[in-house]
């Protein structure tokens, strides 16, 4: 579904900024992977998936998402195939315009925006019976400010957004990271769902080794603009913090790194 | 004061006619989140283009409509040395605005003003405003539905008519995201530059019209015309809000605020001309200090007049 080829990419090149992010990433992910990203602050796990959401465009290498080869297309024309939910609550909804507003727009995700209405009678219906099963007392406000809502709301909003038209690949970017632990959790949760509900193809950054090896069917973990460690099936299941510790030091060749991950 | 309320009439005209720029600017400013500088050239654009159409025997709607994409235009090069040349908001609008300088004196055949022949009986019976409209109703000459405050009155009610209606569409709710959060807009698959082009083009469109529509209504186009439009239009945007902003909450009522802020701008200038001695000249000072004033008055009330609200339990600092 989702095919990472060699990609290479540097900020700031030629200055002392100068930033290797991704230094050759290569990563297949099959229709219906939950691929788990970790990896300490600076190791490239936002800036991969950056690279496929097409915030810019990476050095070398090609990106393909179900067989297209979307290397070339620029950010708003991948939206086509991509469902995103960002780190800070912010960035996925337009506060000045209603929670129904937020969906109508999501729905037409990768569609030729014309001069029809931009909400029918029948998405309203719809989308109130979508917001009772968040279960967070958005039903009997779709036509409120999103920019009155919580961040948690929020984030579970945006979350029901990305997967409103259903996305060959949904970029999960430490969506949980801004989030009180229950509220996290309970954001966490409804990914969870929401992924298994239409078995969507995911990537999901985190910083919480255990969030990383409990969901998903696959690990990944990022080094250095690399991907260092790569876990999947049984072995996955059975992985515990201190074994994912352990396999660590041994690909970085140090011990520093335990506390760059565990502090990060 | 008898001098101030005869004139009042001619300055609710003036206003109306300025307050469908500030719908433009409105656009501009609160939809695109963009300061766009471009105004202050195609308000003297749309003046220029339509005064030398009609001028030279054009039908008036014609004139109209060329106005109206000559300001889109002026416009449109706003949006592509935005996006396209990557030159900042401000700055890409200066550029246009310095650039439509010569233009419009182009348009006027090299000249600072071009006035419309209104001593000629068929011209200004041609036309949709005049302020001559506004003593002729008074006097009984014209029947009441000419009088330039129901002509533009109607304008302003189309405009806003179709800007709702616009802004209700699919394209419409795309262009309002790009303004509102474009991280959000360009991860559902909406093309932003487009967005902010197509904003500028339409802004840019209202504000010539508007324009156009004084021109005819001063019965002269002049190179200067358009000089601090900018800051008019953000007066009415801003004093529209101020005053109407907690009763209006519907897009529509929002645009009719616009409007009716232009008006009370120009009220209130007119207040300053009648009932005091002032030098005319000193008109576009007391505009800035008007705006500045407006401007101040919501960050002012934010910062030092909010109540702070103690959550029970005593405050250890």
């Amino acid at each position: 579904m989702l095919e990472i080829k060699e990609i290479w990419k540097t900020f700031n090149a030629g200055t002392v900024n100068e930033k290797q992010a991704l230094r050759g990433v290569s990563l297949t992910l099959n229709e219906g992977d939950f691929c788990t990203v970790i990896g300490g602050n600076g190791a490239g796990k936002s800036t991969m998936l950056n690279a496929v959401a097409g915030t810019w465009a990476v050095d070398s290498g090609t990106i393909s998402i179900g067989g297209v080869n979307v290397t070339h297309l620029p950010e708003h024309k991948r939206a086509k195939y991509i469902g995103r939910v960002f780190q800070d609550p912010m960035m996925g909804t337009a506060p000045s315009m209603q929670i129904i507003e937020n969906l109508a727009l999501a729905a037409r995700r990768g569609q030729r925006r014309g001069l029809k209405w931009s909400i029918t009678k029948e998405e309203k219906v719809r989308y109130q019976e979508m917001l009772q099963g968040l279960d967070l007392g958005l039903e009997d406000r779709l036509s409120s400010k999103v920019g009155l809502l919580s961040g948690g709301q929020r984030q579970a909003l945006t979350l029901l957004m990305a997967s409103l038209k259903r996305p060959r690949l949904l970029l999960l970017d430490e969506h949980t990271a801004a989030l009180d632990p229950k509220t996290a959790a309970k954001v966490l949760d409804l990914s969870d769902r929401i992924v298994s509900e239409s078995g969507l193809t995911t990537m999901m950054v985190t910083h919480n080794m255990r969030d990383a090896i409990q969901h998903g069917n696959r690990l990944i973990m990022m080094y250095n603009g690399r991907i260092a460690i790569d876990v999947s099936g049984e072995e996955k299941k059975k992985l515990t913090v201190h074994q994912l510790l352990d396999l660590f030091s041994k690909v970085s060749g140090s011990n520093e790194a335990d506390d760059k991950l565990l502090l990060s | 004061m008898i001098n101030f309320i005869s004139a009042l009439p001619g300055a609710v005209s003036q206003g109306l006619i300025w307050g469908i720029m500030a719908i433009g600017v409105y656009i501009t400013y609160k939809i695109l989140d963009i300061a766009d500088l471009t105004v202050d050239g195609s308000f003297c654009t749309g003046g220029a283009a339509f005064v030398m159409l009609y001028g030279n025997g054009v039908n008036i709607w014609l004139a109209l409509l060329a106005a109206l994409l000559a300001g889109m235009l002026a416009g449109l090069a706003t949006g592509i040395l935005h996006t396209a040349c990557g030159i900042p908001a401000i700055l890409a609008g200066i550029l246009t605005q310095l650039g439509l300088w010569s233009i419009n004196l182009a348009i006027m055949g090299m000249k600072a003003n071009v006035a419309i022949n209104v001593t000629d009986k068929e011209n200004l019976d041609g036309l949709l405003v005049s302020l001559r409209f506004v003593q002729d109703v008074a006097k009984g000459v014209r029947p009441f539905y000419r009088h330039p405050i129901l002509v533009v009155g109607l304008f302003t009610a189309a405009m806003i008519g179709i800007l709702y209606w616009f802004f209700g569409t699919e394209l419409g709710a795309a262009l309002r995201a790009t303004g509102a959060n474009p991280n959000m807009a360009r991860a559902q698959g909406i093309n932003t530059d487009t967005g902010k082009v197509l904003g500028l083009v339409i802004s840019n469109g209202m504000v010539a019209l508007s324009g156009a529509l004084l021109s005819q209504y001063q019965s002269f186009a002049d190179s200067s015309m358009g000089k601090g439009a900018i800051v008019i239009g953000l007066a009415a945007v801003i004093i529209g809000q101020v005053v109407f902003g907690k009763i209006f909450r519907n897009f529509a009522f929002k645009l009719l605020a616009v409007s009716l802020g232009a008006i009370i701008y120009y009220v209130v200038i007119q207040a300053v001309v009648s009932l005091s001695n002032i030098n005319t000249n000193y008109l576009k000072l007391i505009s800035a200090v008007i705006v500045a004033v407006f401007l101040t008055i919501p960050y002012w009330k934010g910062k030092y007049f909010t109540k702070t609200t103690h959550k029970g339990g005593t405050v250890h600092a």
